[in-house]
């Protein structure tokens, strides 16, 4: 009894937690259809204003497209960045290999404001600050060692003895890379390139600091929230939302589809 | 194997040029730059003191530096605790089914913009906002909820629960089964288990999963500035001020440095303490 009873109590604990984590989102998608400018309870009536506002606002398009060609870039940079790291590692002992990793690794683990800041001030000085390519180049330094993570992982999987055996089958390591590894790591390599454009979908610190004039759609809520209570923001929000759940349950679609035919192959 | 050739260096080299170009360069710039002056708002490089002596020796840097480093440490054990009931709960008495749910679903706050989740914090907890509003119905409140260090933690923890309910759960997960079955065998009462037998197994993860907790509220302006009302500032937002309003990017250095070695020294404390091998008895 005691026991179902502290199992009872730790689930609603469980639901407790997990209204804390959602409340937010939850809130943001119905008060982006809700017609009052400061939402309460009990609720305005049903609108959908704050989109049609978005839609027509061309800053919207502009600050969309920014970020549209930001995280495509920075996630096949990071990708490309995080594969040739792991593979590295897979591969490879050598020197100074301890050192080689923690500069790899290390970005996630400085605050994203003393970035900002650095790269502001060092993109200023070597000429490359203020452009759309900044925040991209930016981006990849932050995101690659997440990138360079799923593959990693997914390398530790690998029979070690394939890769020797298509070299004493005459293939060359070039080829035996592009026709053994890269398709091996092809899920996660897919995964990064989804998780690594999230990220920088996500980062508001440094693309706010390095970008200059070019907003991107984080950049723009920055702005909009500093100004006023102003629910575009949640409408802003939701879509941008449904936009990246949507990707990411694609994304796992896809690979519960190839899992399921490999299952099936193997049968 | 670790021959040096075209093909091992074609798969090593990049990520070390970018690194050095883009992360290493900018933070040693950075160093440099804090020793650099500002004459009529343009930068001069040059090695002295001043913004140094400057910073340091003003009152509101400090209590800036102590209110940061006590909000972080605060959200740290507020987000330790609370996450470890969940934590346990999903490592030890829920079905596989629920715990794989409960981690799809803690993932999906990553994928939502923070900010977009503040800003619908300041306006359920307004004061003419959803909660009081809610409370307000069975006649209490309104209370103050913005503009208050109760705020700032609840923008800390909405940034760094879900992580830490994560990395607890993984951490608990892995805590050998046998050996708590050993424990309970050998007449240890549930807590005891709890205290003496699991959470020393796991130790390593509880403090890697604070460490995290730590460095995001330490360096998180959003929380702070929004829920918080940023009175006084912390030192993200000193910095922000600093390099935009004031153009001062030297003094801002000076701040982003102090938030550094700090973190370092708490890093390197926690993974002392986190790989230590526990005193034999």
């Amino acid at each position: 009894m005691r026991g179902a009873a502290i199992n009872w109590t730790l689930r609603v604990y469980l639901l407790l937690i997990f209204t804390f984590v959602f409340a937010p989102i939850i809130f943001s998608v119905i008060f982006s259809f809700n017609s009052d400018r400061f939402p309460t309870i009990p609720l305005g009536s049903f609108t959908t204003g704050w989109y049609a506002k978005i839609f027509a606002d061309s800053e919207v398009w502009e600050a969309a497209r920014n970020s549209l060609i930001v995280s495509l870039c920075t996630c096949v940079l990071a990708t490309i960045l995080g594969f040739c790291t792991a593979y590295s590692d897979y591969r490879y002992n050598f020197k100074f290999k301890g050192p080689y990793l923690a500069l790899v690794l290390l970005p996630p683990t400085i605050p994203l404001i003393i970035m900002a800041l650095a790269m502001l001030a060092w993109f200023s000085k070597i000429g490359v600050s203020g452009q759309l390519w900044s925040i991209i180049i930016a981006h990849s330094v932050l995101t690659a060692p997440f990138a360079m993570a799923i593959i990693r992982l997914r390398l530790n999987q690998i029979d070690p003895n394939l890769e020797p055996a298509a070299w004493n089958l005459g293939a060359s390591e070039w080829r035996t890379m592009r026709e053994v590894i890269v398709p091996f790591c092809k899920p996660a390599i897919i995964s990064a390139l989804f998780l690594t454009a999230a990220i920088s979908f996500d980062e508001f610190a440094v693309a706010w600091f390095v970008s200059g004039l070019n907003k991107t759609i984080p950049v723009l809520v920055l702005e909009i929230v500093q100004g006023n209570i102003d629910p575009r923001v949640n409408a802003i929000g939701t879509f941008v939302f449904f936009i990246s759940m949507t990707l990411v349950i694609l994304a796992q679609l896809f690979f519960l589809a190839r899992l399921n035919t490999k299952a099936a192959a193997h049968d | 194997m670790s021959r040096l050739n075209a093909y091992a260096l074609t798969w090593r080299l990049p990520i070390i040029i970018w690194q050095i170009l883009f992360f290493l360069g900018p933070l040693l710039f950075m160093i440099a730059m804090s020793f650099f002056l500002v004459k009529n708002y343009r930068m001069i490089e040059a090695f002295e003191f001043k913004n140094w002596d400057k910073m340091l020796s003003r009152g509101y840097v400090w209590d800036s530096y102590w209110l940061t480093l006590g909000m972080a440490a605060l959200s740290t054990a507020i987000a330790s605790l609370v996450a470890f009931p969940a934590a346990f709960f999903l490592a030890f008495k829920s079905s596989e089914n629920l715990r794989r749910w409960a981690i799809f679903l803690l993932i999906i706050p990553f994928f939502t913009s923070y900010l977009v989740r503040t800003f619908s914090w300041y306006v359920i907890l307004a004061e003419s906002g959803v909660i009081n509003a809610l409370i307000g119905n069975i006649g209490l409140g309104p209370y103050t909820m913005l503009n208050t260090k109760f705020g700032t933690i609840v923008g800390y923890l909405t940034l760094t629960l879900p992580l830490v309910v994560i990395l607890q759960t993984v951490s608990l997960a892995n805590v050998d089964k046998t050996l708590i079955q050993a424990a309970q065998n050998l007449g240890c009462s549930p807590w005891r288990t709890i205290r003496a037998v699991i959470i020393p197994a796991a130790k390593a993860g509880l403090i890697v999963a604070a460490l995290f907790c730590f460095i995001l509220s330490f360096g998180d302006f959003v929380a702070p500035y929004y829920l918080g009302g940023s009175k006084p500032p912390t030192l993200p937002i000193l910095i922000i001020d600093t390099t935009k309003s004031g153009q001062q990017w030297p003094r801002a250095a000076v701040v982003a440095v102090m938030m550094m070695v700090t973190l370092f020294t708490i890093a390197f404390a926690s993974i002392i303490l986190a790989y230590r091998k526990r005193a034999s008895k």
